[in-house]
């Protein structure tokens, strides 16, 4: 099983903590698949994050690691599986036995068992207790609170380690161990507070940095959603590494407010939010005496994880380090380093990963294979926050940017940033220079305007290229053009952001 | 009171103490100074004249243990200055200050990271002297080393108690200075009240009894804890990261 589970790897999507399986093996499978769905909850009578990663174990086997307050989905083949989560290798929860049917969900979820009656000497009543029950340290139970979805397993409650009954609906037992993928779908689990937005990683209101008299960034707004590849773009000195620090706690804000992975910024919630975020600095910043791998493990006791070994492999796996591991860090050269830090993020399984200016001084190939590592987090669904002032970067990679300079200028999809700063034209390449183009383009209706854009260029402004196309080429053939070429103008990120950056300086022009 | 977390504590001692295994200059101080500091002691052991005078004897009982002290204050003052100062001059401040450790967190693992070696240097340097002058010593000699209560608790007391204080004025010039070669000639200088003191004792100024040994400890130690949380809040993260004071809001 665990071969097979290897086997759907990649070699990108591989690696990357908490997700071992690639997500498209997944959809392949959906027919014929059942789902599991497991969310971990925290104790309820504590609000306190001292996170300590549980791993996940079906049919035997560790599957993988989820930490708190967040919800994984397992594509398990349909059949009987076992299930359990583990705490420590010793400290565990009871074996749960429950009946996977094709094309169906089952919800479980998991939480440190509630002290509540054992106040006062509870830590040393349980440790006294887990000598005998080790099983009793973590409560795995179905999750039933959606019970009426469809598509969803009910699993009745199993006695300790015994079996749950089957599902009315559930497919005759196959051999058990078929875990098939493994995905994280959701962080709704994520803490919800009083004017918090949950279904955004990141909510930004009315932000401002200033340094004395001098502004960083100004009355800053916008939101990023979970799983979302956020570019933030701008030119030097626009405020834009200003404002990771901020929203990574190393800096105070001088006005406005934002929500961090669900947890509002401010001082006090500091080390919280750090624990739920990774922030990659232009610099990787490595310890060049210490080899890769005691330079993460030295993050991941700072992250106080303490299966480091096994999530420094899977970092390492990921941004294919792993026969790197033993190297000194200051023999390595600046793209590897890269990488690296690239590791030294995963480590944590952050909620949000900020990158700012990832493959700043980076080659065309050290380049590419950041790139590549971002389009593995994206495919996984890891929010990314990614400031670069390289536009074919931010083009290749992001869902929506956000363009800074000192102010917000503008936020969205980069195809509806052109459609808003651009009118949509044909471009027109003839052989020849054109005669009269005035009277020529007057001739169709569908021209608004035109203007020259070389010898024998034009650009004609429509409102529908491909309506107007066809008249246009048959106005040039009937006026004896030899056309070469004609096509819908495409505007680059590069023009968008010029656009913007040139209302910037016209602005400022007194 | 802020809960500190043992688990990142330890790994920030323990990468510095990797670090200062990696590092020839750090480990050549570490095994030269106490060295250059035993062989004295131990050669005037063989050199002595047997009918010593009393204060010969008192040069002999007090020197090791002024040698002993100023490793204690005099190494921990260079490798403290590093600390933060060191960590932003080579680029890893900032990613480390994204990581959940707290100020308090980062300053205890840096200072028991230098405290430690330093006291077992100093405890291990006076110990191979105990052991020769155990082997070796006359014993008028030798009886004047055992017999000596007040030195060997003012020591025990004092070794790990001054290099606190090297260890946390060096911590305090470290955050504030703009670079590593400032903060170390600075923390150098802040350590100069302590080998005073240290001085003091060896040239008989100071005749440490059981109560000045203890008033002493005492007196160290409430420095000690006031000047660490001193550095925990000097410990601006916006002043280090941008080099601007933080404005709160």
């Amino acid at each position: 099983m665990r071969e097979r589970r290897i086997a759907v790897k990649t070699l990108l999507a591989s690696g990357a903590i908490q997700f071992p399986d690639v997500g498209c093996e997944r959809l392949d499978h959906m027919a014929t698949t059942s789902t599991l769905r497991l969310a971990r909850a925290p104790r309820l009578s504590s609000h306190s994050d001292r996170v300590r990663t549980w791993h996940v174990v079906i049919d035997g086997v560790d599957v993988g690691s989820i930490p708190n307050q967040r919800t994984l989905e397992f594509s398990v083949e349909p059949g009987e599986h076992r299930l359990r989560v583990r705490s420590t290798p010793y400290l565990c929860s009871p074996e749960v036995v429950f009946e996977a049917a094709a094309g169906k969900e089952t919800r479980f979820i998991c939480h440190p068992r509630s002290l509540s009656p054992l106040i006062v000497t509870r830590w040393l009543v349980w440790l006294l207790i887990s000598l005998v029950r080790h099983d009793l340290w973590i409560e795995l139970k179905p999750d039933n609170s959606n019970a009426s979805d469809a598509g969803v397993t009910r699993v009745a409650t199993p006695a300790s380690s015994s079996h749950g009954e089957p599902d009315a609906d559930a497919t005759p037992s196959s051999p058990p161990g078929a875990f098939a993928g493994l995905r994280v779908v959701t962080s709704s689990m994520a803490p919800v507070r009083p004017g918090t937005n949950s279904t955004s990683a990141l909510v930004v209101n009315n932000l401002t940095k200033r340094f004395g008299e001098r502004t960083a960034f100004s009355d800053v707004s916008f939101e990023v959603g979970y799983g979302e590849v956020f570019g933030f773009l701008g030119p030097n000195g626009a405020g834009k590494t200003t404002t990771v620090r901020t929203l990574g706690t190393l800096i105070a804000p001088t006005s406005g407010s934002a929500t961090v992975a669900g947890i509002p910024l401010s001082l006090e919630n500091g080390v919280e939010i750090r624990q739920r975020i990774a922030i990659m600095p232009e610099s990787p910043g490595l310890y060049l005496r210490l080899t890769v791998t005691e330079n993460l493990e030295y993050f991941a006791g700072l992250y106080g994880q303490r299966d480091a070994k096994l999530r420094i492999g899977q970092a390492l796996e990921a941004v294919n380090l792993s026969d790197r591991a033993l190297d000194l860090c200051g023999g390595l050269s600046k793209g590897l380093r890269q990488r690296v830090g690239f590791a030294r993020t995963l480590l944590s399984d952050p909620a949000i990963l900020f990158l700012d200016e990832p493959t700043s001084g980076l080659d065309p190939v050290a380049s590419l294979e950041v790139h590549n590592l971002i389009i593995g987090l994206r495919e996984r669904g890891v929010t990314i926050f990614l400031t670069t002032h390289r536009l074919d970067e931010a083009e290749k990679l992001c869902d929506r940017v956000a363009f800074l300079n000192t102010t917000l200028r503008t936020v969205g999809r980069t195809a509806d940033l052109r459609d808003q700063l651009f009118k949509r034209s044909l471009v027109v390449k003839t052989l020849a220079p054109i005669t009269d183009p005035d009277q020529l383009f007057a001739r169709v209706p569908a021209v608004e305007d035109w203007r020259s854009d070389g010898p024998s260029s034009y650009v004609l402004t429509v409102s529908d290229p491909e309506a107007a196309a066809p008249d246009v080429t048959r106005n040039l053939v009937n006026d004896g053009a030899d056309v070469l070429f004609i096509g819908e103008s495409q505007h680059s990120l590069e023009d968008v952001y010029l656009e913007l950056i040139d209302d910037d300086v016209e602005f400022r022009q007194p | 009171m802020t809960r500190l977390d043992a688990t990142r504590i330890r790994a920030v001692v323990r990468k510095e103490l990797l670090d200062y295994r990696r590092k020839r200059s750090i480990v050549v101080s570490m095994v030269l100074l106490p060295i250059l500091f035993l062989v004295e002691p131990v050669v005037s052991i063989f050199v002595a004249n047997p009918v010593e005078s009393t204060s010969a004897l008192d040069n002999f009982v007090v020197l090791p243990l002024l040698y002993m002290l100023l490793i204690a204050v005099i190494m921990p003052s260079t490798l403290a200055a590093f600390t933060v100062v060191g960590e932003r001059d080579q680029g890893t401040l900032e990613p480390l200050l994204t990581t959940p450790l707290r100020e308090q967190e980062f300053i205890v693992g840096k200072a028991a990271a230098v405290v430690i070696p330093s006291v077992i240097l100093s405890y291990l340097v006076y110990g191979l002297f105990l052991g020769a002058v155990a082997l070796f010593a006359r014993a008028r000699m030798a009886n004047a080393v055992f017999h000596n209560g007040p030195t060997l608790l003012a020591l025990f007391l004092f070794a790990p108690l001054v290099t606190g204080w090297s260890v946390v004025v060096g911590m305090a010039v470290s955050v504030r200075a703009s670079e590593v070669r400032v903060a170390q000639q600075l923390g150098t200088l802040a350590s100069l009240p302590i080998v005073g003191v240290v001085l003091l004792l060896a040239i008989g100024v100071i005749h440490p009894t059981f109560l000045i040994a203890i008033e002493f400890a005492v007196g160290l130690l409430l420095i000690d804890v006031v000047t660490l949380r001193a550095v925990s809040r000097m410990f601006d993260r916006e002043r280090l990261v941008t080099g601007t004071k933080a404005t709160r809001r």
